[in-house]
C-alpha cells in the first residue's frame, strides 16, 4: 500500500509499504476514506519529538471503512468508523475511570521503558506518534491497523460526510476537553492562545459551555478571522501587548482561564514581554538540541490567568521546559489540568452534536488534497499557515 | 577587647589586635632566592598533597558515617528491593515489581499455577518442563546464550502466594516468589514478584545482562507488564504492522 512516510526532520515521503495485518484477536483493519494533518504532526515533521525513526507512517486522525476484523473485534466488515488517535484497551484502572489516553496496556512492553525513564511512567499508545507512544503505524495510509478496534472506533451514520466527522477522532474532543479542563463558571472570561483547529474548537467548545466571553489569540489574520467567525474576540500578539490587553479588557482581574492550544513549539520571537523574552532562549536551545520544549505562549496565559483561575493545556509537550513560572502559577493559586485526550470519553456526546448541527465541524478545513500530496500538505500547513488552516488527506482523490 | 558584648555597639570594637597575628607584607619576601622558592615548592607540594589526603580521608569517614547512619535508622514501610544500596552481603541481587491487575486474585494465582501458561507472555523461557514440585526451565540469556534451572516448590498458599528456589541442577543460584493481594476498592489485585539470584560472574554479568536486556529486574518487570495485558486484554499489545514485522 501507499503511506506516508518519515524520514527526517522536513523530509516526509509517500512510499510503498507493506499491507498492515490482523495481528492480535482484538485487531481490525480499515480502509482509510479521509485523514487529515495535524498540528502535532508538525511537531514531528519539524524534528523537535524524540524516537521518531525513518520509515515511520505517520497520522492519527482518520477514518475509513472495515475491511477486516479479528475474531474478537466487535465491527462488522463494511462499517464506517472514526478511529481515536488514544489507543486504549478500554479495561485496565486508566481506562476503567476513562481516562483513556492513560492506558496501561496499548504502549507495547518493551516501547515503556523510554517514557518509563522520562516521564515517571510509561504512557498509553497513540498512532503514528513516534516510539515513545508505541511507534504504531499511523493512519495517512491506504490501510492501517487498529488495535482494540472493539473499544476506540466510533461507527458513524452514512448520511453524515467524512469531512464533518473526521475530526471526532482528535481535534474536536481535544478542542472540548480543552474548554471542559478549564471549568467554566456563568460570567466567565476565557482566554486561548493559538487558532489552530484545536483553539478553534476551543473557542466554540468554551462558548457551547456557556463562557460569557472568549478571547482568541494568535498573529495569522486568517486564522483570527476564523476564530471570530464563531464567536471569539481577537488579539494579534504581531500589533497588541496580549497581557496588557487581557488585563484592560477584564477590569485589571486577567481571564478566569486561559487555554494553551500552542504547545512545545510556540512563536513569539520578540523582547516586548517577559514572557517572550524566555521563549527566544527556549528557541535557541530548541535548535541546538539542549532544550526541548518552548513555552512562550504557556509562560503568558500563566501570567495573565487571574487568581485562582484555571490553566488547561491541550498543547503538546514532551520535555522539559526552563524559566516556568512556577512562583505565579502558585502564589496566584491557579489549577492546571492537562493531557492528551480522552477521545473515547466524548466521542458519544460530540457525535451527536455533530448530527444535530450544533457544532461546525468543516469550516476549517482549507485543503483536500490525495493522499500521494500529502508532503506537500505538511510543508504548506507549516509554512503557509494562514491560509493552510487544515488539510485533508483522501486517498481516493487524484494526485494533483 | 574584642571580646563579644552585646551591650556594646559593633562599630566600637577593637579589630586592630585581629589584624596584627595576620599581618604580613609580601613585599618583604625574597622571591629572587632559587633556593627559598624550591624549598617553597616543595612544602607547597606536601601541603596540597595533605590537603588532598585529609580531604579523601575525610570523604571515606563521611562515607562511613552516611552508611552507619543509615544502618542505624529505623525501618521505613519501604520493601528490600527499593533500598538505596541494592547489594546484599551474600552477593545475591534482588530484583522486584509489583502491579496493579485488575482482575480477582483467585482467577490470577489459577492462571499463574499452570505453568504451561506461562510461555504465553514470558518471552524469555524457552521451555518449562514440571514434574511434582520440580520444574525444569530453559531460560534465555545474553548473547544468544540460554541457562537451565531446576526449581522446587517451596511454599504455596492458595490465591496469595507461591515461592521456588533452585536447586542443585541449576546453572544459576535463584530463589523467589509470586504474591497476589487484593487491592483496595475493586481495583483488583497486586502481583509481586521477587527474584533473588546469584549474577553469573559478579556484577559485571550483571551489568553486561542489563545492556543485553536479560537482566532479572528487566524481564521480571517487562513479564509482569505481558501478564497484566494478557490478564486485563486477554492479548499482548505490539505494534508491529504486519506478523512478520520485526520493528
Amino acid at each position: 500500500m501507499r503511506a506516508l512516510t518519515f524520514h527526517g526532520t522536513h523530509d516526509v515521503r509517500v512510499d510503498t509499504v507493506p499491507d498492515p495485518e490482523i495481528i492480535n484477536p482484538r485487531d481490525a483493519i480499515i480502509k482509510i476514506t479521509s485523514t487529515a494533518i495535524c498540528g502535532s504532526d508538525l511537531h514531528l515533521y519539524d524534528g523537535v519529538i524524540p524516537a521518531v525513526l525513518e520509515g515511520d507512517i505517520l497520522g492519527h486522525e482518520f477514518m475509513g471503512e472495515v475491511v477486516e476484523t479479528g475474531k474478537k473485534s466487535t465491527l462488522k466488515k463494511g462499517q464506517r468508523v472514526v478511529v481515536p488517535f488514544t489507543i486504549s484497551c478500554g479495561s485496565c484502572f486508566a481506562c476503567n475511570k476513562k481516562q483513556y489516553s492513560a492506558c496501561d496496556n496499548s504502549n507495547p512492553v518493551e516501547k515503556q521503558d523510554m517514557t518509563e525513564m522520562m516521564f515517571g511512567q510509561a504512557v498509553g499508545g497513540l498512532f503514528g506518534y513516534s516510539h515513545l507512544t508505541g511507534g504504531y503505524s499511523g493512519g495517512q495510509a491506504e490501510y492501517v491497523r487498529v488495535p482494540f478496534s472493539d473499544v476506540g472506533p466510533i461507527v458513524v451514520p452514512d448520511e453524515l460526510e467524512d469531512d464533518k466527522v473526521l475530526f471526532l477522532s482528535d481535534i474536536l474532543p481535544t478542542g472540548w476537553m480543552a474548554a471542559e479542563n478549564a471549568e467554566i463558571e456563568d460570567g466567565d472570561t476565557v482566554a486561548v492562545w493559538g487558532c489552530g483547529p484545536v483553539g478553534l474548537f476551543a473557542v466554540q467548545s468554551a462558548l457551547h459551555m456557556g463562557a460569557h466571553r472568549v478571547i482568541a489569540i494568535d498573529h495569522h489574520p486568517h486564522r483570527l478571522e476564523l476564530a471570530k467567525s464563531k464567536g471569539a474576540e481577537i488579539l494579534d500578539f504581531k500589533q497588541t501587548n496580549v497581557m496588557e490587553a487581557l488585563l484592560e479588557m477584564t477590569g485589571g482581574i486577567g481571564p478566569d482561564a486561559v487555554i494553551d492550544a500552542v504547545g512545545m513549539e510556540s512563536h513569539g520571537f520578540a523582547f516586548d514581554s517577559q514572557a517572550n523574552m524566555m521563549n527566544v532562549a527556549d528557541t535557541i536551545k530548541q535548535k541546538v538540541g539542549i532544550g526541548a520544549d518552548r513555552g512562550g505562549a504557556l509562560r503568558e496565559a500563566i501570567f495573565a490567568c487571574r487568581k485562582g483561575g484555571r490553566l488547561s493545556m491541550p498543547g503538546v509537550y514532551g520535555g522539559y521546559l526552563d524559566k516556568f513560572p512556577l512562583g505565579a502559577l502558585m502564589e496566584k493559586g491557579l489549577q492546571v489540568r492537562t493531557g492528551q485526550t480522552h477521545v473515547q470519553r466524548y466521542t458519544k456526546e460530540l457525535l451527536e452534536l455533530i448530527r444535530e448541527d450544533k457544532i461546525d465541524t468543516t469550516y476549517m478545513i482549507s485543503h483536500r488534497l490525495s493522499l500521494e500530496d500529502a508532503p506537500l500538505g505538511y510543508k504548506n500547513f507549516k509554512d503557509n499557515a494562514n491560509e493552510w488552516t487544515k488539510v485533508v488527506l483522501k486517498p481516493a482523490l487524484e494526485p494533483a | 577587647m574584642s571580646h563579644y558584648d552585646e551591650r556594646r555597639p559593633y562599630s566600637e570594637y577593637d579589630t586592630d589586635d585581629y589584624d596584627a597575628d595576620y599581618d604580613t607584607d609580601w613585599n618583604e619576601l625574597d622571591w629572587s632566592d632559587e633556593h627559598a622558592r624550591s624549598s617553597r615548592v616543595a612544602t607547597g607540594t606536601a601541603l596540597a598533597l595533605g590537603a588532598a589526603g585529609i580531604a579523601l580521608a575525610a570523604v571515606a569517614v563521611g562515607v562511613y558515617r552516611h552508611k552507619a547512619e543509615i544502618a542505624n535508622r529505623p525501618a521505613d514501610s519501604a520493601p528490600d528491593r527499593a533500598a538505596k544500596d541494592m547489594h546484599r552481603s551474600d552477593g545475591k541481587a534482588v530484583a522486584g515489581k509489583t502491579v496493579l491487575i485488575n482482575r480477582p486474585r483467585v482467577e490470577l494465582f489459577k492462571f499463574w499455577e499452570n505453568y504451561d501458561n506461562l510461555q504465553q507472555f514470558m518471552k524469555n523461557v524457552e521451555h518449562v518442563e514440571t514434574q511434582g514440585d520440580k520444574s525444569i526451565w530453559k531460560i534465555a540469556a545474553p548473547a544468544g546464550q540460554s541457562v537451565t534451572v531446576e526449581t522446587e516448590l517451596v511454599e504455596r498458599r492458595e490465591n496469595e502466594l507461591l515461592s521456588w528456589k533452585s536447586t542443585a541442577n541449576s546453572q544459576i543460584e535463584t530463589e523467589g516468589h509470586i504474591a497476589f493481594r487484593d487491592a483496595p476498592a475493586g481495583r483488583g489485585t497486586y502481583v509481586e514478584a521477587v527474584v533473588q539470584y546469584k549474577p553469573p560472574v559478579g556484577q559485571f554479568g550483571r551489568m553486561i545482562a542489563k545492556l543485553f536486556r536479560r537482566e532479572p529486574g528487566v524481564q521480571a518487570r517487562h513479564e509482569l507488564k505481558r501478564f497484566k495485558m494478557l490478564m486485563e486484554t486477554g492479548e499482548i499489545a505490539t505494534s508491529h504492522h504486519y506478523i512478520h514485522d520485526d520493528v
